[in-house]
C-alpha cells in the first residue's frame, strides 16, 4: 500500500503540473482515481444496507411461509404468472439498456447513452404499468388484505387443481398479500427513485456531463439499477414461482 | 447448600432480607439463584478491584513526578492470553451454571399442580382447576410444586414473584409456563414487569403461600360455581365439539380421550405432543394442527371463545380419559348449542376485545345429524 | 499537580488568522457548508440541546420516582415521560454523540484526509437527523407517545392511539442519518488515508469508529424495515405482529433486537476510541497491546450480531436457542474485558499526569467494569430470569451507557476542545465537573442494583413502600449528576471568549490533529503529510518539537 499511495501522490503532483484539475474532481480527493474508487465503494455500501433492509421482509415472508405453507401456496397461485413473467424480462432488459448506457458513457457516446438511459426510463416506467395493472387485479379479486378482503377464492377455488382450503387457513392469505404488497411496494418505491434520478441523469447526460470522461455518476446509478433488478429477481420466485402448479 | 456453612448461609440470607437488600427466599429454587448471584457478585468484585488495583497502583506508581520518561511497551502475548482466557473460563461458569438453572425453572416436574393466569390490561385473573377464580391475587400451598400456565388477552405482560425468583412472559396467543416451590407461608409481591399500558404499575397483587391445611380451607371456601372442567364441558357440548368428537368409530374429529400429553401425528408426517398449547392452537387454528387420517373440515373458532372459555376447554380435555360423558351430553337437551350462555351461572365465554376477528362463514358447527350412540371405541 | 498541558506563551498567543471558524462568514456558510468540521459543530450544538431534553425528561422521572404513591404526574405521562427519554437519549444522543461530534471533527484530520470521503452526505446526514429531531419533537408536543423506546408490540400496533407513527418516523429517519455517518466513516479509513497510513498505523479512535460503522451500515437497516411493517400495521392492522390473525408478535422481537442489539455497541465503541486516545496521551505511552485492542473492536462488532435474543430469554424462545444466545453473550463480553486490561496496563510504566479527560478516562475504567460485569449477570440465563425486566436492568445499561458512553464522550469533548476551538477549558472546574458527575452518578445509578434483586420492575409509575429508600438515594444523585453535566456547559460556553489559547498541542499528543494549528484550517493540511512511523509514537513527537518552530497565529 505504501509504494503505491506514493506513486499516487506523485501522480497528483504530475497531473497537478500538467494540467487543471478536471473540473468535477472534488478537492478533498488527490486524484481522480481516489475519487472514483471512493464513490464506487460508498455505492456498493449502501447496497449493502439495502439488503438488509429487505432482509427483515424476507426474514418475515420465511417465517410465515413455514407457519402457513398451503395458505401462501394457494395465494401465490393467484399471482398472474404472464403480468410477472413479463415483468421480470421487462426488468432485466432495462437492466441490459443501462449496463448499454454505461458502455456508451464510457465509449463516450453521447447519443447512445441518451437512448440508453431514455430506454431504461421507458421499461420501468412499463414495469410500474404492468405492477399497477397487477395491484388493480388484486383489488378487483377482492384479494387486498384488510376489510375488504375475501376468503371465497380459497375456500372455494374455482380451478381444480386448486386446493380448497379450511376457513382459518384461508385467513392467513391475508398474510401472504400483506407481504405481497409490501415487499412489491417496497421494490417499486426503489424503482420510482430510480427512475427520477434516471431523468435528472438524462437531462444532465443531455448537456454532456457523462461524456466528457466521468462516468462514476453512470457507473454507480447502473449499479443501483442492478440492484433493484435483482431484488425482484429474487421476489419473483419467491412469491410467484416457488409451488406453483403448472401452466397456470 | 451443602457447600456453604449453614449458619454462615442463615445468617448472611437474614441479614441480606432484613436489609432489605434481598427478597425473600421464599421458594425452593431461591436459595440457588442467591447462591448464583453471590458467585457473580463475587467474580464481579474480584475483576473490579483487580481493574481497580491496576489503575490504582499504576497511576500512582508512575504518575508524572515519579516517572517522567514513559518506557514503550508494545505488549505481551502472554498477558493478551491470559487475560482472555480466564475471564472466557469464568463467563463459562457462569453460562454452565446459569443454564442448568434456567432449565431447572423453565422445565415444570410432571406432576406439579396446574394453575391457569390470564394476564389482560390491567389485571391478573387465576384460575385454579377447582373452579376458585382470584384476581390479582394467587393463592397456593407451600411444599407443593406448583406449574402456571400462562397466557395474555392483550399485550405482552410478565408474571413476576421476587421472592420466588422466577418470572416469565405471559404472551398474547400462546401459553407460556412457570414453576414454582413455595418454602415459606407468607404473602408476597406479584407484579407485572413487562410494560403494558396506562396502568403497568397496577398490575400488582398479591402471592398467598398457605400451609395445606389453610389452603385446604381456602380451596374449600372460595369455590364459586363449577370447577374449570365443568365448564369446559358445557362449553364442549354448546360449541357443538361432542358432535364430531363423539369418541365413536368413525366419527369426524379425533377422539380425545386420553389425548392430553400423547404423541399425534399430524398431517405431513411430523409426530408432536399433545400438550396445552396443541389444545389451545387446535381450537384456534385446526388447520395447522390438522391430524393425519382426518379431513380438516374442523371450523376455527378464533373469536368465538375468550381466552376463559379456552383454558375451560383444555382443562377439560386433559382430564378426559372416557367418552362416555360426552355420549351423554349428545342426548341431553340442556348441552345443546342453542342453550350456550342460557344455563344459569355460567360466566360468558364469548370473547372480549379480541381485536378484528370476523365471524367467518362456516364457523357454525353442524349439529342437524344427529349421532349415534354406537359403541364407543375405547 | 504538574501536567503534560503546555500552552504557548499567553501574553502574545493568539488564535490563528485563519482557520475553519473564520474562513467564510454568514449562516448559509454554515448551513450549506461541507467541512466536516463545521458540520461537527452543528451536530454538537443539536446533540446538546438533545441531550439536556432528554435529561429533563430523566429528571422528572427520578421526581416522580421520590415517592411510591404516581403523585407527580397521570401514568399516562409518566409512561410518557420514560419513553421520550429513551427515545431521545438512544437516537438522538448516543448513538450519534461520539461519531457525529467528536469523529466527523478528528477521524478524517487522524488519517491525513482533507475531509470525509462524501461531504455532502455527511451534511444530509446531520439534516436528517435535524429532521428526525424535529418529528420527535412533534411526537412530544402533539401529545406525546408511550410505547417504550422498545416500540414492543403488539401494544404500540393494536393498543394505544398516541403518536406512535410519528415518533417511528423520527427514529427511522434518525437511523440513515446514522446509516450515512457510517458509510462515510468506512469509504474514508479504505481510500483515504495519507501514504504511508497503513491500516495498522491508524489510531485506535479510527479503529473503533471503523467497527462501530460496519453496525450502523449493517444493522440499522433492519430497524427502518422494522418501523415501517410496525406502521403499515397500525394503519391497515393486518396482522403481521397479531397472534388472533396468526401473526407472530415474537418476529417483531426478533427483528427489532437485531438492530437493537448491535446498537449499543454502535454507542459504546466510539466511547472506547476515545479512552484510548486518552489513556495513551496522558500516560505519555502507545496503548498497550494495539493490535489487540483493534481486533477486539472488530470482533465486538462481528459477536454483536450474533446475541440479540438476550433480550428475550423470557419470552418464549426455545431453550436451545437460549442455550446458544447465552453462550455467544459470553463471549461477546470477552473482548471488552480484553480492552479494559489492555487500558489498565498501558498506565504501567508510563508517565501519568490526571488532567480531565484522564478523569474521565479513569471514571469509564470504572463504571463500564461494573457495567459490564453486571451485563454477565444478565447473560447467564438463570440469572436473568429473576433480574430482567427490572431495576437491574436499567442501572446495568445506565451503568455502561452513562457511567462508560457518556463519561468517554465528556473525556472526548473536553480532550479535543482546544483543537475543535482553538481555546482551553478552565481546569479546576473542569476537574470538580468531572468529579461530582463520578459521584453523582454512583449515587444514582448503584441503588438501582439493589432494586433490581429486590424484584421492584421497570418503567413503574408508583411502587411499594418499601423501596422507597432506594429510590430516594437515587434521585439524590441525579440531582448531584444533572449539577455535574451542567458545569461543562457553562464553562466550555466561558472558554470560548475567555479561555487561555491553546496552541496546537496543547497535550504533547502524537496523532495528526495535533500537528496542524488549533483551530484547524478549513483544508486541514498544507500538504498531505507522509506518515512514516507508529500511532502513538512519543519518540517521533519529542524528536519532532526538538527541531520545529512554532508560530501562533
Amino acid at each position: 500500500m505504501d509504494s503505491q499511495t506514493v506513486a499516487i501522490r506523485q501522480q497528483a503532483e504530475i497531473e497537478h503540473h500538467e494540467h487543471e484539475h478536471p473540473p468535477y474532481l472534488r478537492h478533498h480527493f488527490e486524484t481522480v482515481e481516489q475519487q472514483k474508487e471512493a464513490v464506487s465503494f460508498g455505492m456498493w455500501l449502501f447496497l449493502l444496507t439495502e439488503i438488509m433492509f429487505f432482509g427483515g421482509l424476507f426474514m418475515a415472508y420465511l417465517l410465515y411461509r413455514n407457519w402457513y405453507y398451503d395458505a401462501f401456496v394457494s395465494a401465490s397461485n393467484t399471482l398472474g404468472i404472464g403480468l410477472g413473467t413479463t415483468n421480470t424480462a421487462v426488468l432485466i432488459l432495462s437492466s441490459f439498456t443501462m449496463a448499454m448506457g454505461v458502455y456508451c458513457a464510457e465509449m463516450r457516446n453521447k447519443r447512445g447513452l441518451l437512448i440508453s438511459l431514455s430506454a431504461t426510463i421507458l421499461l420501468g416506467l412499463v414495469f410500474l404499468g404492468i405492477k399497477t395493472i397487477e395491484y388493480h387485479e388484486k383489488y378487483t379479486e377482492h384479494h387486498i388484505p384488510g376489510a375488504s378482503f375475501s376468503i371465497e377464492d380459497f375456500t372455494h377455488p374455482t380451478d381444480k387443481r386448486d386446493v380448497a382450503l379450511a376457513p382459518d387457513m384461508a385467513q392467513h392469505a391475508q398474510i401472504f398479500f400483506f407481504l405481497y404488497f409490501a415487499m412489491t411496494g417496497m421494490h417499486a418505491l426503489h424503482m420510482i427513485i430510480g427512475i427520477s434520478i434516471l431523468f435528472a441523469l438524462l437531462y444532465k447526460a443531455s448537456k454532456d456531463a457523462y461524456t466528457k470522461g466521468h462516468t462514476s455518476t453512470i457507473d454507480n446509478f447502473g449499479l443501483y439499477w442492478h440492484f433493484v433488478d435483482i431484488v425482484w429477481i429474487f421476489l419473483f420466485p419467491l412469491l410467484y414461482l416457488i409451488s406453483r402448479h403448472p401452466l397456470h | 447448600m451443602h457447600f456453604f456453612s449453614p449458619v454462615l448461609w442463615q445468617f448472611l440470607v437474614k441479614w441480606l432480607t432484613e436489609f432489605a437488600l434481598f427478597p425473600p427466599q421464599a421458594s425452593a429454587i431461591a436459595p440457588y439463584m442467591d447462591a448464583f448471584y453471590f458467585f457473580l457478585l463475587l467474580i464481579s468484585l474480584v475483576g473490579l478491584v483487580l481493574v481497580g488495583l491496576m489503575v490504582g497502583t499504576f497511576s500512582i506508581m508512575f504518575r508524572k513526578e515519579k516517572n517522567p520518561q514513559a518506557t514503550h511497551i508494545e505488549g505481551s502475548t502472554l498477558l493478551e492470553a491470559t487475560w482472555t482466557i480466564i475471564p472466557l473460563a469464568l463467563f463459562m461458569v457462569c453460562f454452565v451454571w446459569g443454564a442448568l438453572l434456567y432449565f431447572r425453572i423453565y422445565n415444570p416436574p410432571t406432576n406439579a399442580m396446574n394453575i391457569y393466569i390470564v394476564g389482560k390490561q390491567w389485571m391478573w385473573k387465576a384460575e385454579h382447576p377447582g373452579g376458585q377464580h382470584e384476581i390479582n391475587a394467587l393463592h397456593i400451598p407451600v411444599d407443593r410444586d406448583v406449574q402456571l400456565t400462562m397466557i395474555s388477552q392483550d399485550v405482552f405482560h410478565s408474571f413476576s414473584i421476587p421472592a420466588f425468583r422466577v418470572k416469565r412472559e405471559v404472551i398474547p396467543g400462546r401459553y407460556s409456563t412457570v414453576w414454582f416451590r413455595a418454602t415459606q407461608a407468607g404473602t408476597y409481591h406479584l407484579f407485572c414487569t413487562q410494560y403494558c399500558g396506562t396502568l403497568h404499575s397496577a398490575m400488582i397483587g398479591d402471592i398467598v403461600a398457605m400451609p395445606p391445611d389453610d389452603y385446604r380451607k381456602w380451596i374449600a371456601g372460595s369455590t364459586s360455581g363449577q370447577s374449570l372442567a365443568q365448564n369446559g364441558e358445557r362449553l364442549f357440548a354448546s360449541l357443538g365439539c361432542n358432535s364430531c368428537h363423539s369418541g365413536t368409530s368413525g366419527a369426524r374429529g379425533p377422539n380425545l380421550a386420553g389425548i392430553y400429553r400423547s404423541k399425534v401425528t399430524l398431517e405431513g408426517g411430523r409426530t408432536v405432543t399433545a400438550d396445552d398449547e396443541f389444545l389451545r392452537g387446535s381450537i384456534l387454528n385446526p388447520t395447522t394442527h390438522q391430524m393425519a387420517g382426518y379431513a380438516p373440515i374442523m371450523p376455527t373458532y378464533q373469536g368465538q371463545v375468550s381466552e376463559e372459555g379456552l383454558i375451560d376447554l383444555v382443562e377439560y380435555i386433559k382430564g378426559l380419559d372416557s367418552n362416555d360423558r360426552i355420549h351423554q351430553t349428545l342426548n341431553d337437551s340442556n348441552f345443546s348449542p342453542s342453550q350456550a350462555g342460557a344455563t344459569g351461572a355460567a360466566p360468558n365465554y364469548r370473547s372480549e376485545q379480541l381485536t378484528g376477528a370476523k365471524q367467518l362463514p362456516d364457523a357454525k358447527p353442524d349439529t342437524s345429524t344427529s349421532k349415534g350412540m354406537g359403541p364407543s371405541p375405547q | 499537580m504538574s501536567t503534560i498541558v503546555r500552552l504557548p506563551n499567553q501574553q502574545d498567543a493568539t488564535l490563528p488568522k485563519r482557520s475553519y471558524l473564520n474562513s467564510e462568514y454568514g449562516l448559509k456558510s454554515w448551513l450549506l457548508t461541507g467541512d466536516h468540521k463545521r458540520i461537527a459543530i452543528l451536530y454538537l450544538i443539536s446533540i446538546t440541546f438533545f441531550f439536556f431534553l432528554g435529561g429533563a425528561f430523566a429528571g422528572l422521572i427520578r421526581l416522580e420516582l421520590l415517592t411510591p404513591m404516581p403523585d407527580l404526574v397521570a401514568s399516562d405521562t409518566y409512561n410518557k415521560l420514560f419513553t421520550m427519554h429513551g427515545i431521545i437519549m438512544v437516537f438522538l444522543f448516543l448513538v450519534p454523540s461520539v461519531p457525529a461530534t467528536i469523529g466527523n471533527f478528528v477521524l478524517p484530520i487522524m488519517l491525513g484526509a482533507r475531509d470525509l470521503a462524501f461531504p455532502k452526505i455527511n451534511l444530509l446526514s446531520w439534516y436528517l437527523y435535524i429532521v428526525a429531531g424535529i418529528f420527535t419533537v412533534s411526537a412530544l408536543v402533539l401529545g406525546g407517545v408511550d410505547t417504550g423506546w422498545t416500540f414492543t408490540t403488539p401494544l404500540s400496533t393494536h393498543y394505544l392511539n398516541t403518536h406512535v407513527i410519528t415518533a417511528a418516523m423520527g427514529v427511522f429517519i434518525a437511523g440513515f442519518s446514522s446509516i450515512f455517518t457510517g458509510l462515510n466513516f468506512i469509504v474514508t479509513t479504505h481510500r483515504m488515508r495519507a501514504p504511508g497510513m497503513t491500516w495498522f498505523r491508524i489510531p485506535l479512535f479510527v479503529w473503533s469508529h471503523y467497527a462501530a460503522s460496519i453496525l450502523m451500515v449493517l444493522g440499522t437497516p433492519v430497524l427502518a424495515i422494522t418501523l415501517v411493517l410496525v406502521a403499515l400495521e397500525r394503519l391497515f392492522g393486518i396482522g403481521v405482529f397479531d397472534p388472533s390473525k396468526g401473526g407472530d408478535p415474537l418476529l417483531f422481537q426478533h427483528l427489532f433486537w437485531f438492530y437493537s442489539h448491535p446498537a449499543v455497541y454502535i454507542m459504546i465503541l466510539p466511547g472506547m476510541g476515545v479512552i484510548s486516545e486518552v489513556i495513551s496521551t496522558f500516560s505519555r505511552k502507545r496503548v498497550f497491546g494495539y493490535t489487540a485492542v483493534a481486533f477486539s473492536s472488530v470482533a465486538i462488532a462481528v459477536f454483536g450480531f450474533f446475541v440479540w435474543a438476550h433480550h428475550m430469554f423470557i419470552m418464549g424462545v426455545s431453550n436451545y436457542s437460549a442455550l446458544v444466545f447465552s453462550l455467544l453473550t459470553m463471549l461477546v463480553a470477552v473482548p471488552s474485558a480484553i480492552k479494559i486490561f489492555n487500558w489498565a496496563a498501558t498506565l504501567y510504566k508510563g508517565s501519568i499526569t490526571f488532567e480531565t479527560p484522564m478523569l474521565y478516562a479513569f471514571g469509564f475504567m470504572g463504571l463500564f467494569t461494573i457495567g459490564g460485569l453486571t451485563g454477565v449477570f444478565l447473560g447467564s440465563l438463570g440469572m436473568d430470569i429473576h433480574l430482567t425486566e427490572t431495576y437491574f436492568i436499567v442501572a446495568h445499561f445506565h451503568f455502561v451507557m452513562v457511567g462508560g458512553m457518556l463519561m468517554a464522550y465528556l473525556a472526548g469533548v473536553h480532550f479535543w476542545w482546544p483543537k475543535i476551538t482553538g481555546r482551553m477549558y478552565p481546569e479546576g472546574l473542569s476537574k470538580l465537573a468531572a468529579v461530582v458527575t463520578f459521584i453523582g452518578f454512583i449515587l444514582t445509578f448503584f441503588p438501582q442494583f439493589i432494586l433490581g434483586y429486590l424484584g421492584m420492575p421497570r418503567r413503574y409509575h408508583a411502587y411499594p413502600p418499601e423501596f422507597q429508600v432506594l429510590n430516594v438515594l437515587s434521585t439524590a444523585g441525579a440531582t448531584v449528576l444533572g449539577i455535574g453535566y451542567l458545569l461543562p456547559m457553562i464553562y466550555m460556553t466561558w472558554s470560548l471568549k475567555y479561555g487561555a489559547i491553546a496552541g496546537s498541542n496543547p497535550w504533547q499528543a502524537t496523532g495528526l490533529e495535533w500537528q496542524i494549528q488549533s483551530p484547524p484550517p478549513t483544508e486541514n493540511f498544507l500538504e498531505i503529510p507522509v506518515v512514516d512511523h507508529e500511532a502513538y509514537d512519543y519518540e517521533w513527537l519529542a524528536n519532532k518539537t526538538q527541531h520545529e518552530v512554532t508560530t501562533v497565529g
